[in-house]
């Protein structure tokens, strides 16, 4: 899988893209691989205010439970609502159906602290992606 | 990133087929392979046709007399089941106790002959097992020998295996009953120990093979391709786990432990309290009226898994208990967990609530096993069928 360009990544493996004043945020390839299939999906309500960092859903395999942060602050304006009863467009389309958050950006500019495709890329390779 | 884990002969092969090794009780083990399907997969492979796992972590230890006799009076001291009731050639499941009637660990008694006796126990506490085994059996002239390392173990499970076993070389699948064992031939081996034993509430065996890695590979991949026509599946950790929750098979460090005694765990059918004295039997004579908890099976009824560890609550809100193992059941579609309970809320529907990321959800508790396996007719089950291991 190459990590798609218009994205930005955080090193707790969420991508998000931006459009304007909105992002949406999903998780990784990689994160979904480390995962396994996806069984359960918690979001936050609409109109919740994330805030950079912290944690706001979770998102749980058979074996595991991953907690998903924020790539950037901003309030939720849409939730992918087709992962309650397919939360496995998580692991067959990460970066695409498998999103889960679209965001009202409050700060854009936090975006740019976040690595891009190479970055992140090269970050995965330093981190070991098979421990 | 530490290397001092141990690897089991198969290693190499899982990596090869792309397996996600995890660590477990402090081995580097196959958790699920991606590549061929993962663990849901996996799990249901075992349930509708056949799953092949590596479990060579088990520790294998060997219990021989001196003198006539001396091994199966140590062994008798040593485990709660009672020895005495098995034939040469059949198996049971059973535990060792502390004096306080918990658990050292539980394991699988094999009687290879009248005072020969191959224990079959857990990897995370084989060392502590193996010394405890030695120290409780000094004053018995005996031999204890730990195999662990001579054997690569492989359990092939579901109600497809024995066909597997059969392709393999196996020349008596059907003549060999539950929780008994032959030595018959597999691949170019000879006299390969084969037990109808397993841990995943399905028909199942498992075999004992020499541990070089030629050997394990060969068979290993002989019984991939034996059991293509029915969809075998290499199956990890996961699997295993979420096969024996649905069973309600106990594991160590969860289920029962050394806090835990045997009448709370529910294992009392495999307690020989009247086959004379063992370590830990005086204890639980004294426990028996005085049980307060139980290990319970609940189903979620609010949208969550319920986890290891978290804890569970009474409608008021205290704390009551604990999970010990949960997680969604790919057979049931339902997220199950057993927790330990106070008695007075063990009975089947009873409301109790597991305490999720700050959540009160709702559960209740439901009979166990989870999961049953059809029975047939032909396949009759002998001592401690109900049972398995690990």
């Amino acid at each position: 899988m190459t990590y798609p360009a218009a994205l930005r990544y955080t090193k707790d493996h969420e991508w998000i893209e931006v459009k304007g004043a909105s992002g949406t945020v999903g998780l990784t390839d990689h994160a979904q691989n480390q995962l396994g299939d996806v069984v359960f999906v918690e979001l936050p309500k609409l109109g919740t205010k994330l805030e950079a960092g912290k944690p706001f859903g979770t998102v749980e395999s058979t074996k595991a439970v991953f907690e998903i942060y924020a790539p950037a602050s901003g309030e939720v304006l849409e939730v992918n609502e087709d992962l309650a009863n397919a939360p496995e467009k998580i692991n067959r389309d990460p970066h695409g159906a498998g999103w889960l958050v679209k965001l009202r950006l409050s700060n854009p500019a936090e975006v740019a602290r976040l690595m891009d495709a190479a970055g992140y890329e090269s970050f995965l390779s330093g981190e070991g992606t098979n421990p | 990133m530490t290397t001092t884990l141990r690897k089991t002969p198969l290693n190499q092969a899982h990596r090869a087929m792309g397996a996600k090794m995890i660590e477990f009780g402090g081995w580097d083990m196959p958790v699920e392979y991606p590549r061929t399907g993962g663990l849901i997969a996996e799990h249901k492979a075992v349930r509708g046709g056949v799953g092949i796992f590596d479990v060579s972590h088990m520790g294998d230890v060997r219990v021989r007399g001196g003198s006539p006799g001396a091994a199966l009076a140590a062994v008798q001291h040593i485990t709660m089941n009672d020895v005495a009731r098995l034939a040469i050639g059949q198996a049971q499941y059973s535990a060792m106790l502390y004096p306080e009637g918990t658990f050292v660990d539980d394991l699988i008694v094999h009687r290879l002959g009248g005072d020969d006796f191959l224990l079959v126990i857990n990897a995370g506490t084989r060392e502590k097992d193996v010394a405890w085994i030695r120290e409780n059996t000094k004053s018995f002239d005996c031999q204890v020998i730990d195999l662990s390392d001579g054997y690569t173990q492989l359990a092939i499970q579901g109600p497809r295996a024995a066909e597997v076993l059969t392709k393999l070389g196996c020349s008596d699948t059907a003549g060999l009953r539950s929780y008994h064992f032959t030595y018959d031939r597999i691949g170019d081996l000879r006299d390969v120990l084969i037990a109808r034993t397993g841990y995943t509430g399905e028909d199942g065996f498992e075999i004992y093979l020499p541990s070089d890695i030629a050997t394990s590979e060969d068979i290993w991949r002989r019984a991939l391709e034996a059991g293509g026509e029915f969809g075998i599946l290499p199956c990890g950790l996961g699997a295993r786990n979420t096969l024996r929750l649905e069973a309600r098979l106990p594991l160590y460090d969860h289920e029962i432990s050394q806090d835990i005694n045997v009448w709370e765990a529910g294992l009392g059918r495999f307690c020989g309290m009247q086959k004379g004295d063992f370590v830990g039997r005086s204890r639980l004579e004294r426990l028996k009226a005085s049980v307060t908890r139980r290990l319970a099976g609940m189903e979620m009824i609010d949208r969550g898994i319920a986890r290891d560890g978290y804890p569970c609550k009474n409608e008021a809100g205290e704390v009551i208990g604990k999970v010990t193992s949960g997680s969604p059941s790919p057979t049931l579609g339902k997220n199950i967990a057993l927790a330990y309970l106070p008695s007075e809320f063990t009975a089947p529907g009873t409301v109790v609530y597991v305490e999720i990321r700050g959540q009160k959800l709702k559960a209740q508790v439901v009979p166990t096993p989870f999961y049953r396996r059809p029975r047939k007719e032909k396949s009759p089950g002998g001592e401690g069928s109900s049972s398995g291991k690990r």
